[in-house]
């Protein structure tokens, strides 16, 4: 176990997309370790999107690779996986939470089925015991139990981004990916969210790949961080260091931007 | 063709309407589905001279499989004579003049709509099932390109899904008709507006199983003798409709698939069997119910 943490769960080598002519994202190196959350962070148009969907295989990018290392030891080219291996990862070893909740639950089955989703899939087959892991699981969401029956359409959106995360977890995966978890949510919803996904990881040894345009976020969650320009990887460190003391003129200016904003 | 045939009057039709071509093209979308039980084959459906919701996929299969000597016979939920089941009987009559029959027993082909006769089916008889909606995950996800995929990678989490909010919100698996199936331990399949009551009569039924969707323009099948499993939960398992103490009026049959006939407006009621020549071939063995009109005349 403990050589398990000294090396990485996710190897990303000379990773490079291209939309035909149009750069995606370049070049992109580094490794994710367990337990550890990265936070990618850019404008729209950085090429942090890309890049988020290029590892989490939905698209198979131009160049490069991406090694990730199994539960049994194994360290596998995402790439080269069948089509079918790579959405068995999705569904169990890997979450996916989605900015927008419509994207990412179904609206208009009950939160239940929603969280007890992954588990038919994987063939749990005793309706007891599905109903029984999801009232767990909403439990420690923060979502009353009694709202099991209820569509999340029904639900705020804090609620729903909370859903969605108990919908990812409720297989244990070892690697979430998360999408402006926060965007468009209020401040004091987005501030509840954000000390729950604290708490999981720290509690389920969660490693974490998230992308946001919010360095606020991205310093109250990551360990490191990845500012990403025009395609490319422009800086990358240690959260605290790269936030306090920003090498490149552009992450200065985001810094720089976001303490105006919060002054 | 020869001379003979050619000075003859031409016929209005080709046999069974189906041009000889059109025809060729189905059997190979029959073939296909027979090759891979429980998948649903895409083919170039044609337009009929009948509305769909009439079972234009249904009649184009049957168009297709049959031969000179087949004997037909339609049904509609259980029964030969409603409009759906006479006006396709007719359009067969007209078109290609096989036989016709309403005893399932001497039909060869048998095109329905929902039932199963209750009569088993042997090795050289066909159903050919009128089908609206062939994609058993379509309610959930409704996105096409999904559906296949998750057919081609078997992945049907889906379907329980839709199992476990019948039962959150029954208390019971609720679903009656249309009610998935699993084939061959490999397709999730839809078995069409058919009462989940026949669908153990589909497991390992001695007969071809072919099923035409014309709007969809999908057909697919279930070879003689081919696995079918209900889906359900170990804690929910996979029950048919029961109708405990009751026996058919007409012909005292029991554990058939009843239809509730109301009688007079103080709300007395009858059970008969739903299938229409099962009860008349009973009640022409001398089995009787209690509401026969011989029946009566034999207690007295
Ligand atoms: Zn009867």
């Amino acid at each position: 176990m403990s050589l398990d943490q000294d090396l990485p769960l996710l190897s990303v080598k000379n990773l490079s997309h291209f939309y035909g002519q149009h750069l995606g994202c370049k070049d992109v190196n580094f490794d994710l370790y367990p337990g550890e959350v990265l936070a990618i962070v850019g404008e729209s148009g950085s090429g942090k999107t890309t890049l988020l969907n290029c590892l989490s295989t939905q698209i198979i990018p131009t160049d490069g690779a991406v090694y990730y290392r199994g539960r049994k030891g194994q360290s596998d080219n995402l790439y080269e996986m069948s089509e079918a291996q790579q959405r068995i990862l999705l569904r169990t070893d890997w979450g996916f939470v989605r900015q927008h909740p419509r994207d990412g639950l179904r609206m208009n089955v009950s939160a239940g089925a929603n969280v007890g989703e992954r588990l038919m899939a994987l063939g749990d087959r005793h309706y007891g015991k599905i109903r029984d892991t999801a009232l767990d699981w909403l439990e420690k969401v923060e979502i009353q139990v009694d709202r099991i029956d209820d569509a999340p359409r029904t639900f705020s959106g804090g609620m729903q981004q909370r859903l969605q995360i108990a919908r990812n977890l409720v297989t244990n995966p070892r690697l979430v990916f998360m999408d402006e978890p926060t965007g468009g949510l209020d401040v004091s919803v987005q501030a509840r969210l954000l000390d729950l996904i604290r708490r999981l990881v720290a509690e389920l040894g969660l490693s974490i790949i998230i992308v946001t345009h919010d360095l606020a976020v991205a310093r109250l969650l990551s360990d490191r961080i990845m500012v990403m320009k025009d395609g490319k990887v422009i800086e990358q460190g240690l959260t605290d260091q790269v936030l306090d003391d920003p090498h490149q003129a552009y992450t200065q200016l985001l810094v720089s931007s976001i303490l105006h904003v919060g002054s | 063709m020869s001379l003979d045939q050619l000075t003859n009057e031409a016929p209005a039709y080709n046999f069974a309407y189906l041009d000889e071509q059109t025809k060729r093209m189905i059997r190979r979308a029959i073939l296909k589905g027979i090759a891979v039980p429980g998948y649903q084959v895409p083919f170039a459906a044609r337009e009929m001279p009948m509305p769909y919701g009439w079972g234009t996929g249904g009649v184009q299969v049957t168009a297709s499989v049959l031969g000179e000597s087949d004997i037909l016979k339609v049904i509609d939920q259980g029964a030969d004579d409603t409009t759906n089941a006479v006006s396709i009987r007719n359009f067969f009559a007209k078109t290609a003049n096989v036989e016709l029959t309403t005893h399932t027993s001497e039909a060869t082909v048998i095109q329905t709509r929902h039932r199963i006769p209750e009569e088993e089916l042997q090795e050289h008889q066909t159903l050919v099932y009128q089908v609206p909606i062939p994609e058993p995950l379509r309610f959930l996800e409704p996105r096409e390109t999904e559906t296949r995929k998750m057919h081609a990678l078997s992945e049907y989490g889906l379907i329980h899904v839709k199992l476990y909010e019948d039962i959150a919100t029954h208390g019971h698996i609720a679903t009656t008709y249309a009610y998935p199936v699993m084939v061959e331990g490999r397709y999730v399949m839809d078995p069409s507006p058919t009462p989940k009551f026949d669908n153990p009569k589909m497991h390992k039924s001695k007969a071809l199983q072919l099923f035409g969707a014309g709007r969809e323009k999908r057909i697919y099948a279930l070879p003689p003798h081919t696995d079918v499993v209900s889906l359900d939960f170990e804690d929910h398992p996979f029950t048919i409709q029961e109708w405990p103490d009751t026996q058919c009026a007409m012909c005292g049959a029991e554990g058939v698939y009843f239809d509730e006939v109301i009688l007079d407006d103080a709300g007395n009621n009858m059970f008969v069997c739903s299938d229409s020549d099962y009860c008349e071939t009973r009640q022409s063995e001398g089995h009787l119910g209690p509401l026969n009109a011989d029946y009566k005349e034999r207690m007295q």
